[in-house]
């Protein structure tokens, strides 16, 4: 029996992805007149210099790369703050319909850690313990601002890498501003309405008690404004649902369509940036290779996601249960939607989920896992995942550099002792922060605790945990118990360190690289553009991100794949 | 490197744009959700003749067999199909409690009279647990059943699932049916 049909399904990937290229390129363009200020209309820019003059700054004062990680740290800090207190006194606040109790106090740490992170890793459930002034004031507040904060970063590192001779990489403030009013706020407003037109649900009713029908009893459905906090969870990869089921639940992603323009959402800045950086630097080529390089390695894995699913549970016992895995899925999405979601989510640092990820067969279950931690380079959270991308191609320079016995150079900058250890700083702190935290939490009883599914799977679940957290992108296998003080506590910091000290390593790195001379590129220089060096990054990528966690892959979802399909 | 300045201009910066994404950006979407889609907005729900609301479009419904089609099995917290805790049974492909699980519904629908192969989805529970479709196949496998319980006959009930398939242009392949609407239909069409 025909469970999908993937001469269609391969025809919709290709098309999807080639959409996806387009709007990135156009996209792309567009976030470099924005960020190099050449987006003048006068109306626009009139409202600009006032609001400047008012929070008593201006584009021309321009901040050195301590500056700038400073700037931004503060703003981090505030927002954490607020959001710290929206959590513990929301029982207290309005629009509180459900008459829901404030956070405790370490539930309302790791979610705020988790939010002004970008992370949107959720030990609570959407619709039973957050209400709407959380969800609208809170949530969907720092849905925008860590969204804007990724892209700032990229920014930052794209002008450190293109500029000569200053110490300057830009204005904080600003570029906060601009990614905020001119990407964020309409993309969001026009997604918005897309997917309220779709069936998704906007409004502050308390639930709804519905009659029932035909002996089924009566129904409460949760209610909420989700349409203006769906529309910005993907679009600035937050991935932080409004219910409990995120992107599975019928008001979050009620169509196949919502389905693909959800996906379309989730990779669209990630994807527009490389582009961005090539206009940026004048070699729009140098754009073009990088996403060269995303790609293959996106198609790579949907391509082995869609495999696996595909051919279902390698389970002997449930033979007669053919085709496709549908525990965790919804029927709505098809196998190609839940495939190209679950992908695209964790390519990318948005989190959210379209099917539950704990339920995937072993070796698609593998996919999402491997490619956070990968360090999300595959497109690449809203601007963080950029950044570990620009840290893999230094690493990658260097290591070529070497063998061919030529000083490293990258865009005619050379790069040397500093920009190394920052760019490894940046690649290497989330993995070690993903092994030393999952070596505590199988030795010690409140990390084993949390695991739901036993086996291998139960390595798995705690893998990716920490993965998730360190690499912020929050999407989980759900099983586990997250809510418990273990994760909790040791989540808020794995999120903090993974969010921040990458960031300022690269704004480091960036700092350095703007102060440096240009070199005319010669016979020897190592050229960053051609086919050959795309190769290559993928291989660096591939040698780092793989053979660090290969050992946990191999006694997680591989050794959970051969059990199953031996009949152990 | 000085601190308070910068302080200062966070505080006011936050301050506006909080404002902006946090008040006025929902609430823009909410006027124009309430002006454009407000039957959208408000969960496109279904009501009976009285006016009274019998549910949604978009949520499943725990309906049970041989007089009505069963929808998926859903495995959110308390009941199954709470719409106020939505979620999936998050368990894992080699976990065994997932095959006692689906043994155990594979036997509730052979009481009914129903037998495999079984399509995937009629008995896994969903992501959501709200799931409100249900493949064609899985539909179809129930037709001699629901016809049988109810007296009718077993084309005109195979003939509603057809007509009652959601026309969506991107399922190739896995044509699917919204259970709440082919359960209305079936009473609009003949004595239950």
């Amino acid at each position: 029996m025909p469970a999908a049909n993937p001469v269609f399904d391969v025809t919709l990937f290709i098309l999807f992805l080639i959409i996806v290229t387009g709007a990135a390129v156009l996209a792309g363009r567009y976030l470099a007149a924005v960020f190099s200020g050449s987006l003048t209309w006068a109306p626009f820019s009139r409202i600009e210099h006032a609001l400047f003059r008012l929070v008593g700054t201006s584009p021309e004062q321009e901040e050195s790369w301590q500056g700038y990680a400073r700037d931004l740290l503060i703003f981090n800090a505030l927002g954490f703050l607020i959001l710290f207190l929206i959590l513990l006194l929301q029982g207290i606040l309005p629009l509180n319909p459900q008459q829901v109790p404030g956070f405790s106090l370490i539930d309302a740490l790791n979610i705020a850690v988790s939010f002004v992170t970008n992370t949107n890793w959720q030990v609570y459930s959407g619709e039973a313990s957050a209400n709407y002034f959380t969800q609208v004031l809170g949530l969907t507040v720092q849905n925008f601002l860590s969204a804007a904060t990724g892209i700032c970063v990229a920014i930052a590192v794209m002008r450190g890498h293109t500029r000569k001779m200053t110490d300057r990489i830009g204005n904080f403030w600003v570029d906060m501003t601009r990614a905020v009013l001119y990407v964020l706020l309409p993309l969001a407003c026009i997604a918005a309405l897309i997917l309220l037109s779709q069936g998704v649900i906007q409004n502050f009713d308390p639930s709804l008690k519905t009659t029932g029908y035909g002996g089924t009893g009566s129904q409460t459905i949760a209610m909420g404004p989700v349409a203006s906090q769906e529309a910005i969870k993907e679009l600035g990869t937050n991935g932080g649902g409004f219910f409990n089921a995120n992107s599975a639940h019928p008001y979050e992603n009620p169509t196949s369509f919502s389905n693909l323009f959800e996906i379309f959402l989730i990779l669209l800045i990630p994807a527009a940036l490389p582009f961005t950086f090539g206009i940026i630097s004048g070699q729009k080529r140098q754009g073009w290779a990088l996403y060269a390089v995303m790609m293959m390695l996106f198609v790579a894995s949907l391509g082995t996601m869609y495999a696996s699913e595909l051919s279902g549970n390698p389970s002997r016992a449930l033979q007669d249960v053919p085709g496709v895995s549908m525990e965790g899925k919804e029927v709505r999405f098809g196998l190609s939607g839940t495939a190209l979601f679950s992908t695209s989510t964790t390519a990318t640092a948005c989190g959210a989920v379209n099917a539950m990820h704990d339920s995937l067969t072993p070796l698609g279950g593998l996919v999402p896992m491997f490619l956070i931690l990968l360090g999300e380079v595959v497109f690449g959270g809203v601007g963080s995942g950029f950044a570990t991308m620009i840290a893999f191609v230094i690493v990658a320079v260097f290591i070529a550099g070497l063998m061919i016995g030529r000083t490293p150079e990258y865009l005619a900058k050379k790069v040397e002792i500093f920009e190394m250890k920052m760019a490894l700083i940046a690649i290497l702190i989330p993995g070690i922060l993903v092994l030393v935290f999952v070596g505590i939490g199988v030795v010690i009883e409140g990390g084993l605790l949390g695991i739901f599914n036993p086996g291998p799977h139960g390595l798995s679940e705690i893998v990716y945990a920490f993965a998730s957290m360190a690499n912020n992108n929050g999407s989980a296998f759900a099983g586990l118990n997250a809510a418990l003080p273990f994760y909790t506590l040791s989540g808020a910091v794995v999120m903090v360190i993974g969010r921040y000290v990458p960031a300022i390593a690269m704004l480091a790195l960036a700092g350095t690289m703007a102060r440096k001379k240009t070199i005319p590129p010669g016979p020897g220089t190592l050229p960053t553009a051609s086919p050959s060096f795309v190769l290559w990054l993928i291989a660096v990528i591939l040698i780092i991100g793989a053979l660090t966690f290969f050992p946990l892959f191999a006694m997680g979802p591989i050794a959970e794949h051969f059990a199953l399909a031996g009949g152990l | 490197m000085t601190w308070q300045r910068p302080l200062r201009t966070a505080i006011l910066l936050f301050c506006i744009l909080f404002f902006i994404t946090g008040i006025v950006y929902p609430l823009f979407v909410t006027c124009v959700a309430e002006l454009a889609f407000p039957s959208q907005a408000h969960g496109s729900l279904v009501r009976n003749g009285s006016g009274a609301v019998m549910g949604s479009e978009l949520i499943g419904l725990p309906f049970t067999g041989p007089h009505y089609f069963e929808g998926r099995p859903s495995s959110t917290p308390g009941s199954p199909y709470n719409a106020t805790r939505s979620g999936g049974s998050n368990l894992g492909p080699s976990n065994p409690a997932l095959l006692v699980k689906v043994k155990e519904r594979i036997r509730h629908l052979e009481t009914l009279g129903i037998s495999g192969p079984w399509p995937g989805d009629l008995v896994t529970s969903s992501g959501s647990g709200l799931d409100p479709h249900l493949t064609i196949d899985a539909a179809l496998l129930q037709v001699p059943v629901v016809a049988h319980a109810r007296g009718m006959d077993e084309d005109a009930v195979m003939a509603l699932v057809y007509q009652n398939a959601v026309p969506d242009p991107l399922s190739q392949g896995h044509p699917y049916v919204n259970v709440f609407a082919l359960n209305r239909a079936l009473d609009e069409h003949g004595v239950p």
